[in-house]
């Protein structure tokens, strides 16, 4: 599948790149619904301590497995902490860590993909088999074991997560440069001298962008998943720190009386992860309608 | 053909060995030594030189890196640090539970997924195509630890329909009891990928002329569909579904989490616990194994649907 290359239109000026993008993207409700939820899901997170009923950390054992009322939304956890508290400082960790971890993919994965392409003969066989073997490997295992190994800390989280991510985005730049490269404009640069790093990060790099950033949506999703998923098997922040998988963690230890402490965090989740797909579906058709749903 | 096996064959090999490398130097760097941590804080000098010497690990890096090579290809990965048995022995006691949640889960997925995606690129931009958008859309996003618990709480314990921890095996009704809900779970999430790569690869193919030519020559709707379309489409369907199985090994780990149902997922999580290194090692070349041999499948699977890759 690496082999295609896709047609690429003219290089016109970035501007109307991004200018048509979001013309396309304008027509899609779906995206823009998407687009909405995760906004208010990162001001919810943004502006937790002001919105928050109660401290995240605060324990009563006097209020231990309460359901949902009025003082507490969501009910309270073992140690008697409200759920809804947690759940919006929850947020902070998954945004952040899903945050970091793909720009730190974007930006690596772009670099590899754009040299690949560029540099092409055995540089670009051996880089792409790499990123093919890295594509083929189970990501959750990989980041299980390097967090495993390395401990569970906000750094080595955000590592491993972005380096599953690397494959998918040097995949994507590659292909574009390839077909670009051979472009009478590039032909023109470069006979008026100018450098490697000028054509690529002035003229194709903007090219590729919208690709990239629809690609950055999906992956951000995907990325947030993978944090529930280390913290739902152990391989979280360490407590009290409230993180998503890690409040189903300790939920599930008492799914059979208070489910809701499970569920609460998991539709969370589900809620976040189905807005950035929406929003990151909508993107892709507007960059390219030819593209239109490929899984 | 056979050229064309040779050669990814050949990368096969190469992927097995490059990871091979990486799990040998991965378990080195690690900080912290392993004999000390298999026998504990209070260890005496003595006990840790001895571990040393069963593990090898006193020997020159070389050394080690070449038996550590030539056992992996023996099949002799060496003794669990915890329960002392053959890592081998080990991982082969629970293989067969993952294998049989995992191909279960993938038949529901193409018996769900295929039909919605093909029925879904023919009704295009009609209601059961947004319906079937929609719901695939929902479908992937769910981490599969969430949909699992969703699945336990209303099945297992609102209503006692199954069991909550799906361990049983012996009778045929015992075994369908304990694998229903975590086949469903990971058949629903498969189905929702494939449904999505079968629309988009359907909707390729309805545009192309021979479709038209054979709608011209009144081959009937259905035919064109099924036989016509659907065959051209398979490509990027085995495609996707091949490295859907990376995602869904992930996704069996988390399942049998929540189900407590033996496998593969539950011995890694367990090393991880105890930080049984040589455990872990046989767990990454198993999944290696299992990918590898996976993509193979795929590359065959290309040719028999194919013929044109043969001359590849």
């Amino acid at each position: 599948m690496s082999d295609i290359v896709a047609p690429v239109a003219p290089p016109a000026p970035a501007s109307n790149a991004l200018r048509a993008t979001l013309r396309a993207f304008n027509t899609n409700k779906a995206s823009w619904i998407g687009l909405a939820i995760f906004l208010i899901v990162v001001a919810a997170a943004i502006l937790a301590p002001l919105i928050a009923p109660h401290d995240p950390l605060d324990q009563d054992v006097l209020d231990r497995l309460k359901p949902p009322s009025a003082e507490h939304l969501l009910g309270t956890d073992y140690y008697g902490r409200d759920t809804f508290s947690r759940l919006l400082y929850g947020a902070r960790v998954s945004l952040v860590i899903g945050i970091v971890s793909t720009l730190i993919a974007m930006a690596a994965g772009t670099l590899i993909g754009m040299l690949a392409g560029w540099r092409g003969g055995r540089f670009d066989t051996i880089t792409m088999q790499i990123m093919d073997m890295l594509l083929a490997f189970p990501s959750l295992i990989l980041g299980l074991i390097i967090v495993a190994m390395l401990g569970p800390s906000i750094e080595n989280i955000i590592a491993a997560i972005a380096l599953t991510s690397v494959p998918p985005f040097a995949r994507i730049a590659r292909a574009p440069t390839i077909a670009v490269k051979g472009r009478d404009f590039v032909e023109a640069c470069r006979s008026l001298g100018f450098s490697d790093t000028r054509i690529l990060s002035v003229h194709i790099l903007p090219n590729i962008f919208p690709e990239i950033l629809v690609m950055g949506s999906l992956w951000l999703a995907n990325a947030i998943r993978t944090e529930a998923s280390l913290a739902f098997i152990g391989l979280g922040l360490k407590p009290p720190t409230p993180t998503w998988g890690g409040m189903i963690r300790e939920g599930f230890e008492n799914i059979l009386d208070s489910a809701w402490l499970a569920i609460a965090p998991g539709v969370a989740i589900l809620i976040v992860i189905f807005a950035l797909n929406l929003l990151g579906d909508g993107l892709r058709d507007a960059v390219d309608p030819k593209l239109k749903n490929e899984a | 053909m056979t050229a064309f096996l040779i050669r990814r064959i050949g990368f096969a090999f190469v992927t097995l060995f490059a990871v091979l490398t990486l799990v040998f130097v991965i378990v080195r760097i690690v900080p912290g030594d392993p004999a000390q941590v298999i026998l504990g804080d209070q260890a005496s000098r003595e006990a840790i030189e001895a571990m040393h010497e069963r593990l090898g690990l006193n020997k020159p890096i070389v050394t080690q890196y070449a038996e550590f090579l030539g056992n992996a290809v023996k099949g002799d990965w060496g003794v669990s640090m915890v329960s002392g048995r053959p890592v081998m022995a080990e991982v082969l006691n629970v293989l067969p539970w993952t294998i049989e949640l995992t191909v279960v889960s993938l038949i529901i997925g193409v018996v769900l997924g295929v039909p919605l995606g093909v029925w879904a690129a023919v009704r295009r931009n009609r209601f059961f195509d947004y319906a079937a958008r929609i719901a695939s859309l929902l479908g992937l996003s769910f981490p599969a630890f969430v949909s699992a618990i969703i699945l336990l709480f209303l099945f297992a314990i609102e209503v006692h329909w199954f069991p909550v921890i799906s361990a049983r095996s012996g009778s045929l009704a015992a075994w369908t009891q304990s694998i229903t809900l975590p086949a469903i779970n990971l058949g629903l999430i498969s189905a929702a990928y494939i449904t999505r790569v079968t629309r988009s690869a359907m909707l390729e193919v309805l545009s192309e002329d021979y479709v038209r030519t054979a709608r011209a020559k009144g081959v009937p709707a259905r035919s064109v569909v099924w036989r016509h379309a659907l065959r051209n489409a398979l490509i990027p369907i085995i495609t996707v579904v091949g490295l859907y199985l990376s995602i869904l090994i992930g996704n069996s780990v988390l399942t049998e989490i929540v189900f407590s149902r033996p496998g593969l997922g539950k011995l890694i999580v367990g090393a991880l616990n105890q930080r049984d290194y040589t455990m872990l090692q046989g767990m990454m070349v198993i999944y290696t194994l299992a990918v590898v041999v996976v993509n193979l499948l795929v590359d065959i699977a290309y040719g028999f649907v194919d013929p044109r890759v043969k001359l590849g």
